[in-house]
């Protein structure tokens, strides 16, 4: 197996907030990995800082072998590595199908065109496949902040996987939606990834949804990583119950870990 | 190429305006050409706002064009009208090649504040400089065109009200194009999500420089025209009251259509003409008011009494 992302003793302080502590992952092309911990445990952060947005303290960072430290948002998206918000990031005053244009053309080239159209007949038609592949072709022409939460969700996904990444980093993508939808959701994100052959790792709070969908677990705690390893043994494992997920009983009550 | 219902209109606009020229009294052209002139550097502003930049110092490129035009037919003997405007233009994108290095690291109003400086310095090295008359600036050679040299007066503004249309109906055109173009819509994006824009895996900060020397480049243009219509250019091209003039005639006209600027100024032009003949001291207060009434009752812009019905459709 070859290690597509790979942190080294990596640590970042705000202040007198340690949000991490010696992080050292490695995750494997074709993984998909789960990341679960409380709130203010370092999750965002870590996401954060492998995709270039935040500096980290100390520590290293390699991508496919070659160290990603220092390196703007834009250049580790453009070398495959991509990553949705925990709040959906889009182009609030344009159109579902005019922020996925937007995203198609960025995929296309750095450096877009000066006179010829943006909405091409061909960017059009790609990104009605891609409403389609999502389920979101009913907001086709709605504005993104006039669609519900779970769609919205779905295109900033839909969004990060246009450049044909990699990797791909998703932060809460069910948070805000019903418990319901949750899984609809999630099967609509796996189903595409898993046709781009994306290595995932994405942030989740509710453990039925981990367990479902995910090879791997990482427990997140105050910054460190108190826990590695396959779904079943990190759940069950006794730091773990206490810190993250609770005692959580083998009902779903609850939401796992908040 | 393919020409679009907008640019159709555009065109025949552009026409009647054009042989309305042959009908209207002298003053009437004069005031039109120095109201499309300036709608061209109302232009470069509306091209910058779309990005979410308010340039307060966009009389910068307005006198640099004016002054390279000047100072050409003064100085270096290019007396042909539109080798000069061609100068303007260049040495307007070269300048803003340079700012915009440092100024597109900059957002709202530490961008205004900069732009505006920069404008400022412009203003008093112009001021500064002897040779080039000072406070007084200096005139404008007679100029020619392809060789052609229309005879002074009536004869050589009725050539610069025809190649100020002929200027704007081109710049409306590529700009037309250019806001519906990768550029165009991205650097709107920009506006609405910069950190979206990086994570598509694109720099905010080089869209925001190329929509800058566009922008200037558009600009420079007008200052070019309006030294070619008025026969004069003077520092006060470049002083700020100049420049928040193009940002009043910009929220005036609004972002919807690139047209806007060109009806923006020129209703700007009347009122002021009108209110500076009949209440002379308080003409500014009528602006004001104006511009008042604009943002209360039509944010959009004018162009929103244009397009009431049309909502919802993105130009
Ligand atoms: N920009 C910042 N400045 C200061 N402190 C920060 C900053 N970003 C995060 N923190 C702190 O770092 C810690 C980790 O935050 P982080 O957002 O990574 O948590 P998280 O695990 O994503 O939590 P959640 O589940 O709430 O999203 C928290 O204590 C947070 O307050
Ligand atoms: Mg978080």
């Amino acid at each position: 197996m070859t290690c597509i992302l790979e942190t080294r003793s990596l640590n970042k302080e705000f202040g007198a907030v340690i949000a991490a502590k010696d992080l050292n992952v490695q995750i494997n092309k074709g993984e998909v990995v789960g990341v679960i911990g409380s709130n203010g445990a370092g999750k965002t952060t870590f996401i954060n800082m492998v995709t270039g947005y935040l500096k980290p303290t100390r520590g290293e960072i390699l991508f496919n072998g070659k160290s990603i430290m220092g390196h703007s948002p834009r250049a580790i998206t453009r070398a495959g590595m991509a990553r949705s918000f925990q709040v959906a990031q889009l182009f609030p005053e344009m159109t579902v199908i005019d922020n996925l244009i937007v995203a198609l053309a960025a995929a296309e080239s750095a450096r877009p065109s000066f006179l010829s159209p943006l909405r091409s007949d061909a960017r059009i038609a790609r990104a009605e496949e891609i409403l389609r592949e999502f389920g979101v072709e009913n907001y086709r022409d709605s504005l993104v902040t006039a669609v519900p939460q779970g769609a919205r969700k779905l295109v900033d996904i839909a969004m990060a996987l246009i450049g044909n990444p990699q990797m791909l980093l998703l932060d809460e993508p069910t948070s805000g939606v019903s418990v319901d939808e949750k899984t609809d959701l999630m099967d609509t994100v796996m189903n595409a990834v898993r046709q781009h052959g994306v290595t995932v790792l994405f942030v989740e709070h509710d453990m039925d949804v981990v367990e479902r969908y995910v090879s791997r677990v990482l427990a997140f705690y105050s910054g460190e990583i108190i826990a590695d390893g396959e779904p079943a043994a990190v759940l069950a494992d006794q730091q773990v119950r206490d810190l993250v997920t609770g005692h959580r009983p083998t009902t779903k009550q609850g939401n796992g870990a908040s | 190429m393919r020409l679009d219902k907008t640019e159709i209109s555009l065109g025949l606009v552009a026409l009647a305006c054009v042989l309305f020229g042959f009908v209207s009294p002298g003053w009437l052209i004069f005031l039109l050409t120095i109201a499309l002139a300036k709608a061209l550097v109302v232009q470069g502003v509306v091209m910058q706002m779309r990005s979410g930049l308010v340039s307060f110092g966009q009389g910068l490129f307005y006198c640099i064009g004016g002054y390279t035009v000047g100072m050409g037919g003064q100085f270096f003997g290019i007396h042909d009208a539109i080798a000069a405007l061609s100068l303007g233009m260049f040495v307007a994108i070269v300048v803003a090649m340079l700012l915009g290095l440092l100024l597109t690291r900059y957002r709202e109003i530490f961008f205004a504040m900069l732009s505006l400086a920069f404008s400022m310095i412009l203003f008093g090295i112009l001021v500064k400089s002897q040779e080039l008359g000072s406070t007084d600036g200096f005139n404008v050679h007679d100029w020619t065109l392809f060789g052609w040299a229309p005879e002074a007066g009536a004869g050589s503004q009725h050539t610069v009200f025809t190649m100020t249309v002929v200027s704007g109906l081109i710049v409306a055109v590529l700009i037309h194009r250019y806001t519906k173009a990768g550029i165009g819509v991205i650097c709107e994006a920009v506006r609405e999500n910069e950190v979206r824009v990086e994570y598509l895996g694109l720099s905010p900060r080089w869209l925001l420089y190329g929509n800058y020397v566009a922008a200037a480049a558009v600009s420079a243009l007008g200052g070019g025209l309006t030294a070619l219509a008025t026969g004069h250019v003077d520092p006060e091209m470049a002083y700020w009251t100049t420049s928040g003039e193009f940002v009043f005639i910009a929220l005036l006209g609004g972002l919807g259509h690139v047209a806007a600027p060109f009806i923006a100024a020129i209703v700007f032009s009347f009122v002021r003409t009108y209110a500076i003949e009949f209440v002379p001291h308080t003409w500014q207060m009528i602006l004001g008011f104006t511009l008042l009434a604009v943002i209360i009752f039509l944010p959009k812009g004018l162009w929103s009494l244009v397009s009431r019905e049309k909502t919802g459709e993105r130009a």
